[in-house]
């Protein structure tokens, strides 16, 4: 692999950008792997690059249905932070967050990483009670936090409307600085480049569709591109996790649901950070290209279209443009939906699955692109050795039957409720 | 959106109703431990039809059973909820 560089960069730029070359392979699928993953997007991309960067295996392969990085890792609002209420989650995260500090350096690749702050606005005593009890538990476990003032928000965003009759009064906020954005596309590009250039296979156009089984144990996946034997597989479909499971004759805690986003026409640089809010579901953000990217609720019913209702849309805009005036003089240019894995407890499903040789990564709801280098990291850790990475340990499979689930959002483990 | 023939109301838009959840994980007091457990957590989650509990929620309030595809968004059939349904 030939390293990017701003001297490459400038070379190719005086030679007529000839000579780049392709930023991985198209290989043919062996017979056989040590191991399999099952889906080419970021977490199953980065699962792979740590099991070569880390774990030192190379028989390895991706396999991808579609193209890669074209689900869920293509459709999110790019938003990445790690501060969440629960401790095992914003341990997960925040462990996340450490990696993509380092990542485009790690991968040679520019992810675009920007930490730019992720603001909750608190629009109530209530709120601002919420928003300080999480950021204390936040720094109780040595994440950063920021409580702060209605002064300090405005100073921070001052196109928010500040009225005192504002349709959502601003009371305050909770920050974490060291949070912000991502380029999603080269999340997946990246470790695309960097494991094919240590050796990993990343097949795309290859659908999996049934396991082989041997004595009761996965030996391998019957895929759109004929069979193929693997040692271990790891199910890293999230969106889909359902139907793959199915395969092997389970079902999982996870019902599918859509969840959309949209994008304005670009602008000059008008929000230079993360807006969210403790009571709203409505995300606002400024891509590099200047559009203002907004996200809001799932359609909160099961749904694999990939297209979502309008109503949806209207109250995300509803939020944003009572939020941020300004933002009513801008069109809508595009909208898109992903297929989420919404878990019933809201956190995801990182660990084995009962039948041997199988795993599951999944159930991230609407929260996956985030924690896309620790959900790698992690799943590599359990496909290479067998025993489960201490920071996936809560996230276990049998955490439903066991009672100890983790209610991301604190309102009961049921999909219907989140 | 989708359009929703309610059997008492007539065709409704679908922002009058609340899915609840699939037919098959309803949990009753006198089941065994593991049967509620896997009713409550375990899903088919199918790419197809599968039979599902909504409610009419801003309308008449019945429970209503929806054949629904999950990927088409055809709806088969819809019917009134049969309480001893279990």
């Amino acid at each position: 692999m030939k390293r990017y560089s701003a001297l490459a960069l400038l070379k190719a730029g005086l030679t007529g950008q000839r000579g780049w070359e392709q930023a991985w392979r198209d290989p043919e699928p062996k017979k056989s792997y040590d191991i399999i993953i099952i889906g080419g997007g970021g977490h199953g991309l980065a699962t792979a690059y740590y099991l070569a960067k880390v774990h030192g295996l190379r028989n390895i392969a991706v396999l991808e249905k579609g193209w890669i990085g074209g689900g869920n890792t293509g459709r999110n609002t790019t938003i990445v932070r790690s501060n969440y209420r629960q401790k095992p989650l914003h341990d997960l995260f925040d462990f996340a967050l450490d990696l993509w500090e380092g990542m485009s350096d790690a991968l040679n690749f520019n992810v675009m990483f920007s930490p730019r702050g992720a603001l909750f606005l608190g629009h109530s005593d209530g709120d601002m009670t919420v928003l300080a009890q999480r950021g204390d538990a936040l720094r109780c476990d040595g994440i950063d936090a920021d409580l702060l003032t209605r002064a300090q928000v405005q100073k921070l965003v001052p196109l928010l409307d500040m009225a005192p009759d504002a349709r959502f009064p601003i009371h305050g906020g909770l920050i974490q600085r060291r949070g912000g954005t991502a380029r999603h596309d080269a999340v997946a590009w990246g470790y695309a480049r960097a494991a094919d250039a240590l050796g990993v296979d990343v097949i795309q156009k290859c659908e999996v569709t049934g396991f082989a089984m041997t004595g009761g144990r996965v030996s391998g996946v019957a895929t759109t591109r004929g069979p193929i034997a693997a040692g271990r597989v790891g199910i890293c479909v999230a969106g889909n996790s359902g139907p793959v499971a199915a395969f092997a004759g389970l079902q999982l805690p996870i019902e599918a649901q859509t969840l959309q986003a949209f994008v304005t026409e670009p602008v000059k640089p008008m929000i230079d950070t993360v807006i969210m809010s403790q009571s709203l579901h409505c995300y606002i953000s400024q891509s590099d290209k200047g559009g203002i990217v907004l996200g809001g609720d799932p359609d909160q019913f099961p749904s694999y279209a990939q297209r979502g209702l309008p109503p949806r849309i209207e109250k995300a805009a509803a939020e944003a443009i009572a939020l941020v005036p300004a933002l009513s003089r801008l069109r809508m240019v595009r909208c898109w939906a992903g297929t989420t894995d919404m878990s019933f407890d809201g956190s995801p499903i990182l660990s084995a699955l009962p039948v041997d040789g199988l795993y599951l990564n999944g159930g991230w709801c609407y929260g996956g692109f985030k924690a896309t280098p620790a959900s790698g990291w992690c799943y590599a850790h359990v496909l290479a050795t067998g025993d489960t990475h201490p920071l996936a340990a809560p996230f276990a499979f049998d955490r439903f039957a066991r009672g100890a689930t983790i209610d991301e959002a604190g309102v009961g483990v049921l999909p219907q409720l989140r | 959106m989708l359009q929703i023939g309610c059997p008492f109301c007539g065709a409704r838009a679908q922002s009058e109703f609340s899915y609840e959840r699939t037919l098959d994980s309803i949990v009753t007091l006198e089941m065994p431990a593991n049967e509620a457990v896997r009713r409550l957590y375990a899903r088919a989650n199918p790419r197809g039809f599968d039979e599902e509990l909504w409610r009419h929620a801003f309308g008449c309030r019945q429970w209503l059973v929806l054949h629904r595809h999950r990927q088409t968004h055809e709806i088969a059939s819809v019917a009134a909820f049969d309480p001893a349904h279990r």
